[in-house]
């Protein structure tokens, strides 16, 4: 049986069809059709975010717990624009999201209309793929293909700008076709595993370097398993937190600028350095050139042009990390490796990670560990960008994979709080804590409304500093102590804007015990927000120079 | 402004590029984007479709750049992509091209 549907429908069937319950966004002139379609929808639901901005990190939120595709919404012009750097951000940190905007009747593209801009040429560099649609029928395909190629190989966002005339443009429709998923990942080649196995088996100090695609793929316990057959001393990337449980006697924790002294170090001893789904980062390697200057490299990645990109490998690997590692388990020994272990505890207990005043809940680190000591590994972690996002990358106990969501690639302050809304709304019976700073929290502040509205369990703990701490503390260390545009003079009462915002708020300045405070704060349904000074004279210790090699570490 | 950088002034070789692509609005873009934000100057394109196929055939003509294996990799994955061969600066295609291109 035939009916006739105008585009708008048609996007709203096609995203029902994909098993989408949620999608966020902000509505206005050229995408009106396609929310007149949505309020009609019984099955999917509509956050409303309060920037466009907002509802690509709430979006982003959703896809980060999930892995799965997430749905975000806007206007043409300004409402497209303000969405870019959330889409790439999914793009630096491969998340899949499907990213749907309004544009201008086709009619009008190209005569600078009202809210008209360029969405297609504007997100080229910043997607995985992007369509323009030129008519209803084109949807058919389209929106299908966005999914698989967002959740395909290495995700990413994927961005179908539609005219306003193509939404309302109504076609006979006879036939639906089937929701695009992920392609099965082509096999990995079992002779290059065998090598790789080999290799690990011949090596006298290898270690295994995890990287996000590890997340992405679902492979922690697999990477856990390889580690404990073979005794593998294992570093993670920022991207990787989680993959392996911190406290796990073979994790040595982030690696990289701010990865404790021992980590780095190990890595300069090593003789084979096993890379899986990791991409070599500036902020992870150091001076390229004198990152693991002895070691061999094995390099498994779904993406092909990341093997070789930086370093170049002994054996590249092309392949979803799970199946590679399906195929190379059998084939490593049992190995115990005592001397290289033994080793790395040397290393361990010489130059260990330090976690000073981490018994004390006024200090940065302790809040960390305060606030950790208040939830068990189902909380989900969120942050921000800054001295806050390198203080829990580096204390709080990760042990679960999709637990921790930060921006890594791009860096963008303000991801934490939208994120945290998407990670709370995809999984409500989570609670989820966001670690932000001062500055960051004002990037996308008007999100603690849509957190009120949805009343969602997001605990929010502002570590404010009252400076840009990490300019702050590069000003001091690199630029002669000038300190410049990184104090903030004047300061918002955050208590006043969240309780304005109407979210609770507690000052853990104020509290007579405030490990007491927290737990109370924490375990209460429904958002918070904690506000906490710390010093703003402290610094992420320790920390590889810009341009350093990662054995040059200072502090700590 | 972008300025041809001293990485392709010292180039001695030049690199001939084949890439079979679908024919629709925008792919070129997609192409050529991967150069341009690199500040990688692109010194030929010739462009046109390939018989009733849907596809059309790219040439770009490029100096000898260190940054040149990434950069198709990086092009091959792009959706659109088919195919991409690379060629040696004695390839013909360029050739025969040159009395277009003389200075009025």
């Amino acid at each position: 049986m035939s009916e006739t549907l105008t585009g708008a429908q048609m996007t709203v069937r096609l995203l029902e069809r994909q098993g989408i319950r949620i999608v966020t966004g902000y509505p206005g002139g050229a995408i009106l059709p396609i929310y007149d379609a949505l309020g009609q929808s019984t099955v999917i639901r509509h956050v409303l975010a309060r920037h466009e901005q907002g509802a690509g990190f709430i979006a982003q939120g959703m896809a980060r717990v999930s892995g799965l595709p997430a749905v975000c919404l806007a206007s043409s012009g300004p409402g497209a624009t303000n969405l870019l750097t959330a889409i790439a951000d999914a793009k630096l940190d491969s998340i899949p999201l499907v990213a749907i905007t309004g544009q201008v009747p086709r009619a009008m593209i190209g005569t600078d209309a009202f809210q008209e801009v360029d969405t297609y040429g504007l997100t080229i560099p910043i997607t995985k793929h992007n369509f323009l649609v030129t008519s209803a029928e084109e949807l058919l395909e389209v929106i299908p293909r966005a999914f698989q190629i967002a959740a395909s190989g290495r995700p990413g966002p994927v961005l179908i700008d539609i005219p306003k005339d193509v939404q309302t443009q109504a076609i006979e429709i006879s036939h639906w076709p089937e929701p695009g998923g992920a392609l099965p990942a082509p096999a990995t080649i079992t002779e290059l595993t065998e090598q790789a196995a080999a290799l690990i088996n011949s090596a006298a100090r290898p270690l295994l370097y995890l990287g996000g695609g590890v997340i992405h793929s679902g492979a922690s316990a697999a990477a856990v398993e390889l580690a404990e057959k073979s005794s593998l001393p294992t570093v993670m990337t920022l991207m990787a937190l989680g993959a392996m449980p911190v406290d796990h006697p073979l994790s040595m924790g982030m690696l990289g600028m701010h990865g404790a002294r021992y980590t780095n170090l190990a890595l300069d001893e090593c003789d084979l350095l096993i890379a899986i789904g990791a991409r070599f980062d500036d902020r992870a390697t150091g001076k390229v050139a004198q990152f693991c200057p002895n070691a061999k490299i094995i390099h498994i990645d779904i993406d092909p042009a990341e093997l070789d990109k930086i370093k170049t490998a002994f054996i590249g690997i092309q392949s979803d990390v799970q199946d590679a590692l399906n195929k190379l388990l059998p084939a490593v020994k049992q190995n115990s490796r005592k001397n290289w272990v033994d080793r790395i505890q040397t290393l361990k207990n010489q130059f260990p990670m330090q976690l000073p005043d981490a018994d004390n809940p006024r200090s940065h680190f302790g809040l960390i560990r305060t606030v950790a000591a208040c939830l068990d590994d189902s909380a989900i972690i969120t942050t921000d960008v800054g001295q806050h996002q390198m203080w829990v990358a580096q204390a709080y106990p990760l042990r679960r994979p999709r637990q921790w969501l930060t921006s890594g690639g791009l860096g963008t302050m303000g991801f934490g709080v939208p994120a945290a809304i998407g990670a709370a709304i995809a999984e409500p019976e989570r609670t989820v804590v966001c670690f932000t700073g001062d500055g960051s929290i004002l990037m996308n502040i008007q999100e603690l409304v849509t957190a009120a509205e949805e009343n969602v369990n997001v605990k929010i703990i502002l570590m404010n500093n009252a400076s840009l701490g990490l300019v702050h503390q590069q000003q001091t260390l690199f630029y002669g102590e000038r300190l410049f545009a990184s104090q903030f003079k004047a300061m918002p009462d955050f208590i006043k804007i969240a309780q304005g915002c109407g979210i609770q708020a507690i000052d853990l300045d104020q509290a007579s015990n405030p490990c007491a405070t927290l737990m109370e704060a924490i375990s209460r349904q429904g958002p918070c927000l904690i506000h906490a000074s710390i010093d703003a004279t402290q610094k992420v210790y320790p920390m590889v120079p810009p341009g350093a090699a990662n054995r040059d570490m200072i502090g700590a | 402004m972008n300025a041809i950088n001293r990485q392709e002034e010292q180039a001695i070789a030049r690199s001939i590029i084949e890439i079979d692509v679908n024919n629709h609005p925008g792919v070129m873009s997609h192409v050529v984007g991967l150069f341009s934000r690199r500040t990688y100057n692109v010194e030929g394109i010739l462009c046109l479709p390939v018989g009733q196929s849907g596809l059309s055939r790219i040439w770009l003509l490029v100096n000898e750049d260190q940054r040149l294996p990434q950069m198709i990799k990086q092009v091959e994955k792009l959706e659109d992509v088919i195919t991409i061969r690379r060629h040696n600066a004695d390839h013909t295609v360029f050739r025969d091209l040159g009395h277009f291109f003389q200075s009025s």
